[in-house]
């Protein structure tokens, strides 16, 4: 125990706790208590109580181990006045004989984050619980990650909730079996978590920093809980790859700046170069996976010295993998986009062509802003306003319809 | 432990055009659920065709209706059931993945935790 503290030291301790500890914390208390409610409000008391206590004792060496405490014995109190009303709840069932997958302990915060992406729950309800249950955040805040309203969140959460009890999804990590399919589930959430922060489908701020910091910090405690798996190292390495750009995906005055012109000097080397090491190990893995894939062609643009200089060949090369393993338009629209910065923006043009009779592609903003892109290259001035003009009806985040305009105007001065 | 009921849902008419041959490996991969769920199997039968249902229901002056087929008129139609019981419901998930309707295109299973009383 350290001296008494300020008030503003407590609450930036209880703060850096809630960030680190919260899924620790909880998941140890919701083992404990097999109800996933108990275990919430205790774990919130304990981060309540710990606002009152530090201002007294100081912060403890270790505040998660603290917390736990606090959080176990409120359950304990609670289990006990309540014992014959409980009895009758259905509780979480979990499994204490299971090994893990990696050594013969199995940390809680795997069980948690398993029981929430188990797939026997809708997509929406495993991102919307391990954002709560996981990463600690309030029901009104992932209600506004995720443009709801926190009355309709909160059912969200409690239908799924009692979905668990009722349905005994058990708080365990899956066996050998299922452990493969169960982890894919995980990831999809974790990078669902990160796309909807890093590009906002609405409104003006470009980048939700809880939604992209929650992910990369569930990524990060998968790889320190699976280390040897690679499908999750090359998920963390593609989540900090993209990260490294964040500050300069968008100017002083809130408008995007594409990757073509962004200042490559304020990417941040340090996320670049762990990234980049996660990449190699994950590629080790042969055939890649999917998130090996979009992390390898994330390094080959982070470590370009510039848009020009970046090897077109390589990333075509890897999006050709990339199509191979995940057939998806978005892909083939992406790799058409490298196949014009490798060849010239006519040959760019030919790629996109065929995937304008996509269904897939016929709302999709990317295609008829790089469609524009290509055309306002050749002088193409009037085919080029028409494509802008349809990119800016498809796209609904403020930055990006700011871009398209100015493009818009540039064109329209040539016409 | 929990009970839970497996309902197995498919296209009547693709089940009424199977050969002899898909038969038997269909009844096999029944044989092969059943070895692995042993003695947590409490129930478990095949259902009569839908066209030989019955359904019981009052109208709005409180009269009961009796009827020729089933409750609802959907494609799919509940074709048989297993009752079992399980820990949790990742165990029903192994098990029932053997169930040879998980695997045609034109049926599958639904799994319904059974309300506990006790």
């Amino acid at each position: 125990m350290a001296d008494p503290r300020t008030k503003d030291e407590v609450v930036a301790a209880v703060a850096q706790a809630h960030r680190r500890d919260w899924a620790q914390v909880f998941s140890t208390t919701a083992h404990l208590t097999r109800d996933l409610d108990l275990a919430e409000e205790c774990t919130q008391d304990a981060f309540a109580q710990a606002l009152e206590t530090w201002t007294e004792t100081g912060v403890p060496d270790r505040p998660g181990a603290w917390l736990t405490t606090i959080a176990r014995n409120r359950a304990r109190d609670v289990l006990r006045r309540e014992s014959v009303f409980r009895r009758k709840m259905p509780l979480l069932v979990a499994d204490e004989t299971t090994p893990g997958p990696e050594d013969g302990l199995v940390d809680d915060r795997l069980r948690l984050i398993f029981t929430c992406s188990h797939p026997a729950l809708a997509r929406e309800a495993q991102v919307a619980l391990t954002l709560r249950l996981v990463c600690g955040l309030s029901t009104p805040e992932v209600a506004r990650a995720f443009l709801v309203q926190p009355a309709t969140m909160a059912a969200r959460i409690t239908r799924a909730k009692k979905k668990i009890a009722a349905a005994r999804i058990p708080y365990r990590v899956p066996g050998p079996d299922q452990l493969e399919e169960r982890v894919s589930a995980v990831l999809e959430v974790v990078h669902l978590i990160f796309t909807t922060g890093h590009t906002a489908p609405l409104g003006a701020q470009l980048v939700r920093q809880d939604l992209v910091e929650s992910a990369i910090s569930l990524a990060r405690m998968l790889h320190l809980l699976m280390p040897t798996n690679a499908e999750i190292s090359a998920l963390l390495a593609l989540l900090l790859l993209n990260a490294s750009r964040q500050d300069t995906r968008m100017s002083a005055d809130g408008r995007l700046v594409l990757l073509s012109e962004q200042d490559r000097s304020r990417w941040d080397r340090q996320l670049i170069a762990e990234g980049r090491s996660l990449v190699a190990d994950a590629l080790r893995r042969r055939p890649p996976t999917r998130y090996a894939l979009e992390a390898a062609i994330a390094a080959v643009h982070a470590e370009a010295p510039s848009w020009r200089e970046t090897d077109w060949a390589q990333i075509v090369r890897l999006y050709d993998a990339l199509f191979r393993l995940w057939p998806s338009p978005v892909v083939d629209l992406n790799r058409a986009v490298a196949v014009g910065l490798r060849d010239g923006p006519r040959a760019g043009l030919d790629a996109l062509n065929p995937l304008l009779a996509d269904p897939a592609l016929a709302t999709y903003g990317y295609l008829s802003a790089a469609r524009a892109d290509f055309l306002r290259q050749l002088g193409r001035w009037s085919q080029a306003r028409t494509a802008y003009e349809e990119a800016l009806t498809l796209t609904d985040n403020d930055v990006e319809r700011a871009f398209l305009s100015e493009r818009l105007t540039e064109v329209e001065r040539n016409l | 432990m929990a009970k839970y009921m497996i309902l197995i849902y498919g296209d009547p008419q693709q089940w009424d055009a199977m050969t002899d041959e898909q038969w038997k490996a269909h009844d096999a991969a029944h044989e092969a659920f059943a070895a692995k769920a042993g003695t947590q199997i409490i129930d478990g039968q095949q259902l009569e065709l839908t066209a030989t249902a019955t359904t019981l229901r009052s109208d709005p002056a409180g009269q009961i209706q009796t009827t020729d087929g089933p409750f609802l008129e959907t494609k799919e139609a509940l074709g048989g059931y297993y009752l079992i019981e399980a820990t949790d419901l990742d165990e029903v998930l192994s098990m029932a993945t053997l169930l040879p309707e998980v695997h045609a295109s034109h049926s599958g299973v639904e799994i319904r935790p059974v309300v506990d009383h006790g």
